[in-house]
């Protein structure tokens, strides 16, 4: 049974959101999905193909049918989408967002994500699933739920707008009558079922919400709690063995050559060598370890020249390439030359690492030319064209499948373990794990972007500012424009050759731009004796940005607390705010200056808006999440590497926020029923290291200008 | 060099016979398919692994098999009674103490051990108790009060 239904997904791709390609070439040498789920009806809806979506194209030409829903002949009504978690609470919103329009406990409902036997809406990026996928599965539905009341009508010759459907069952039926969605998925009403159902279905105004808007808890808590919980590294397979894969000796550094014949002549152990990838199995993680560290003694390598991080932002500057995107308004370059005052200052941003809490992992399984890997990525169709491409199979021959993941932070684009253990599956003819040791993560997973962020303004005698110009080396354009008034203004992305390999990340370049931005506006405020926060709203006629840098400024105390210091102070405050991805947020920090100079973040307020709330209570938890997560960029968190090496490659050396770094936090969430639901689990995070930084310039009179601050006394507190 | 270590895990008798310097962690998980202790960084320095021997919240990746002989293992798997959850655990369901739930079991255990070498702790005590416990979506806001719940609880002997 087919009944399309046309939905439009477009996903702008951020300029290190896009696809890289796989990590391996080697060198030479679909099945069924619904069909697992037993008896019943499969929904099918059109959906656009996520490659349509990433080239920008509409749906009219890429839709195709994709098996959306499937009801159990039980009533159970499973929702497939290639969405996945991994800790924004996507599943527990996208199960809401069905048993809302259902009208399906959300006992009885199961969601398949993330599997690329099932549709494919796209990857988990961009805060895309709120503003994308919601309304996709929403749509599909609702017209389900139609489809259920119109066969009932059919069935028992009843007007189908006499009826409602509640847990399930269709009320309104003649006496004594009963239909449910365990009905429809029946045999019996295969006939009246051969109809479409007619597209453009409504789904409920927010005012109707019953299940989405409200704090649905985590709706795997259970399995979690227990230790229950699959996550991609605790996938087992019959007769699975445990790969290692042998690592370079530095970035970039060529395999001469490596004795692998002690490793191959050990029972239980194979060792692959395929161009410059080397690898091993043996039936426990540890044996592999011992045969990968054995060999690796006799691997001579060849190793470039490499940038280490303390040449690296003058390095960026001078690798600038050509290509650069500038954006103009007015005439910055006049503009300058005619203001009363002008201000110039560079913002220097370090790589760092997501560090999720489950390292990249990946199950592999052949079943002869079928492969099926589980593996934790925010990108399953890219992953399986990474398989498909690097192991010269035709991708139909490829299923991956992403279990709810330990941690993505857009970290997880990639699909690195999966390659490695599909290529050693197929030499082990064995089930393969592949699990990276926090060092390969901290080393081999690709970064947050460095940057350097070059910000001029102009002022007028007034105070008032004319004139902006932002050019970002490096890092991303995200976030790049200013949401102030400013009559003349350019801005710039310059793209660098640089030395570590760059991905996405939590916001990504917004969390440099904005601190870039937000600093300087702080600047800009003390060059002119104002109240920081009157000089952003003297500029800022958004109303959306105005209203969350109004409510946090006001839950903060900011008026009152606010004074000009002219000399060094214990305490200072601090504010930033910014939009990204569609949603606003502003956030108040309040630091105190220790004896010794370092200091100590004392509390942080953040009013945010994203649209009408589907789920408050996990919105809050996003919100604090990136609230401490901002601490870590802000403060500590540095990838720091030398002659192609990390040089803090653990969690020793690499500082992560802890439970005593956490600070007295006050969350505003701002509800907005009459607007579109946005994401929320990245742009939270933009305002919090600018914010610090401007709280420190209060209090000490000095002006931080890169990040991370590198308060050194946080290290072991 | 391999041995053979006899130990208890979650009451039941376990026998195995492997290389001694293999970490505990990696005996539950690929030996006795106890995958819920997990696996997040390997040193020592983020206790997603942590486990109770002998009643103590310890980092079963700095643990290895030559010293678990004789020992009381407890995981989080062996927490739940006959399906009912430990308190601790409904603690954490109840304030939505998890993001991607991967530190979740070493964050239970880790309370469960602090509430038994400290019955009434306070908020500083817990605080410094789930110290080294780290949690990359950086939900410490829920979990502690998801711990300060369960020791309330602990204190008013419900």
């Amino acid at each position: 049974m087919k009944t399309p239904l046309t939905e439009l997904e477009f996903t702008e791709p951020e300029r290190y959101e896009q696809y890289e390609g796989p990590f391996y070439h080697f060198e030479l040498s679909r099945r069924e999905f619904i069909a697992t789920l037993g008896a019943g009806l499969v929904i099918s809806v059109a959906t656009p193909s996520a490659f349509a979506q990433r080239a920008g194209r509409g749906a009219e030409q890429a839709a195709s049918l994709a098996q959306r829903l499937h009801i159990g002949v039980d009533g159970v009504v499973t929702v497939l989408t290639s969405k996945v978690e991994v800790g924004q609470g996507s599943r527990t919103q996208l199960t809401q967002a069905a048993a809302g329009e259902l009208h399906v406990a959300i006992e009885r409902l199961r969601l398949v994500m993330g599997d690329t036997a099932g549709p494919d809406d796209g990857g988990t990026a961009g805060s895309a699933t709120t503003p994308r996928s919601v309304p996709a599965i929403r749509k599909a539905c609702a017209a389900t739920r139609q489809l259920l009341l119109d066969t009932a009508a059919t069935a028992f010759t009843v007007e189908a707008g006499n009826l409602s459907v509640r847990d399930g069952k269709v009320e309104g039926l003649p006496p004594g009558k009963q239909f449910s969605y365990a009905d429809l998925a029946s045999e019996r009403h295969a006939e009246a079922l051969k109809q479409n159902v007619a597209p453009g279905v409504a789904i409920k105004e927010v005012a109707a919400w019953h299940v989405l808007g409200t704090s649905v808890p985590c709706v795997n808590g259970v399995e979690i709690v227990t230790g229950a919980h699959r996550y991609p590294s605790d996938i087992v397979r019959p007769g699975m063995v445990y790969g290692k894969v042998l690592r370079p000796a530095s970035y970039g550094a060529k395999l001469e050559e490596i004795d692998l014949g002690p490793a191959k002549a050990t029972p239980d152990v194979i060792a692959v060598r395929d161009g410059d990838f080397v690898g091993f199995t043996a039936p426990t993680s540890f044996a592999a370890e011992q045969a990968r560290n054995a060999a690796a003694k006799t691997a001579k390598w060849t190793s470039p020249a490499n940038v280490s991080s303390d040449e690296l932002h003058t390095h960026l500057r001078a690798k600038a390439s050509g290509r650069s995107r500038p954006e103009k308004r007015g005439n910055a370059d006049e503009a300058f030359q005619n203001a009363a005052k002008v201000l110039r200052e560079t913002y220097n941003i370090a790589y760092i690492q997501h560090a999720p809490m489950e390292p990249r992992a990946a199950v592999a399984e052949w079943n002869g030319d079928q492969l099926t890997v589980w593996t934790g990525s925010q990108q399953p169709a890219r992953v399986r064209q990474d398989l498909a491409q690097s192991l010269r199979i035709p991708t139909e021959r490829v299923r991956v499948i992403v279990p709810d993941t330990g941690g993505g932070f857009g970290g997880k684009h990639s699909g690195e373990a999966a390659v490695e253990a599909a290529r050693l599956a197929r030499e082990a003819r064995q089930p393969v794990s592949v699990r990276w040791s926090r060092e390969e993560e901290f080393t081999w997973a690709y970064f947050r972007p460095a940057g350097v962020i070059d910000v001029a303004g102009g002022l007028d005698a007034k105070g008032g500012l004319m004139a902006w110009e932002h050019v970002n080396f490096n890092s991303g354009s995200s976030a790049i424009a200013s949401p102030y008034q400013i009559p003349n203004v350019t801005t710039e992305f310059k793209d660098c050759e640089q030395p570590l390999r760059s991905g996405s990340y939590r916001a990504l370049a917004s969390t440099a731009n904005v601190f870039a931005r937000e600093s300087f506006m702080d600047e800009l405020a003390a060059a002119t004796d104002a109240d920081p926060l009157e000089f952003r709203l003297r500029h800022l006629t958004n109303e959306r940005l105005r209203n969350v840098l109004l409510a946090a400024t006001e839950r903060f105390g900011w008026h009152g607390a606010w004074k000009k210091n002219s000399s060094r102070q214990t305490t200072g405050i601090g504010l930033a705010c910014g939009i990204e991805k569609g949603s606003f947020a502003a956030c108040c920090a309040k630091i105190e200056v220790n004896t010794d100079g370092t200091f100590k973040v004392l509390k942080v307020v953040e009013a945010f808006e994203c649209g009408a709330i589907q789920n408050p209570a996990n919105l809050k938890a996003q919100v604090e999440g990136c609230i401490i997560m901002g601490l870590g960029g802000a403060l500590t968190e540095e990838t720091r590497f030398k002659n192609g090496a990390m040089l803090n490659a653990s969690f020793r050396s690499y500082r992560v926020p802890r439970f005593k770094d956490v600070p007295e936090i006050e969350t505003v969430l701002v509800n907005r029923p009459d607007l579109p639901s946005v994401g929320a689990g990245e742009t939270p995070i933009i305002g919090i290291a600018p914010a610090i930084a401007n709280a420190l310039f209060h209090a000490a009179q000095s002006r931080i200008r890169s990040l991370p601050i590198r308060n050194e006394s946080f290290w072991y507190a | 060099m391999n041995l053979t270590a006899q130990f208890e895990v979650n009451g039941r008798e376990q026998r195995v016979s492997t290389d001694a310097k293999r970490t505990l962690l990696d005996v539950l998980r690929e030996d006795l398919g106890l995958t819920g202790t997990k696996f997040g960084c390997g040193e020592g320095q983020c206790r997603a692994c942590t486990v109770l021997i002998d009643g103590k919240a310890v980092q079963a990746c700095q643990t290895t098999m030559d010293e678990v002989d004789g020992r009381k293992i407890e995981t989080i798997e062996g927490l739940a009674n006959a399906g009912k959850l430990h308190p601790v655990q409904e603690a954490f369901i109840a304030e939505g103490a998890m993001q991607c739930g991967y530190c979740v079991p070493g964050m239970v255990m880790a309370t469960v051990g602090l509430f038994r070498r400290n019955p009434k702790p306070t908020a500083a005590e817990i605080t410094a108790g789930l110290n080294g416990n780290l949690c990359r979506c950086c939900g410490y806001v829920n979990v502690l009060k998801a711990v300060q719940r369960a020791a309330q609880i602990r204190k008013e002997g419900r």
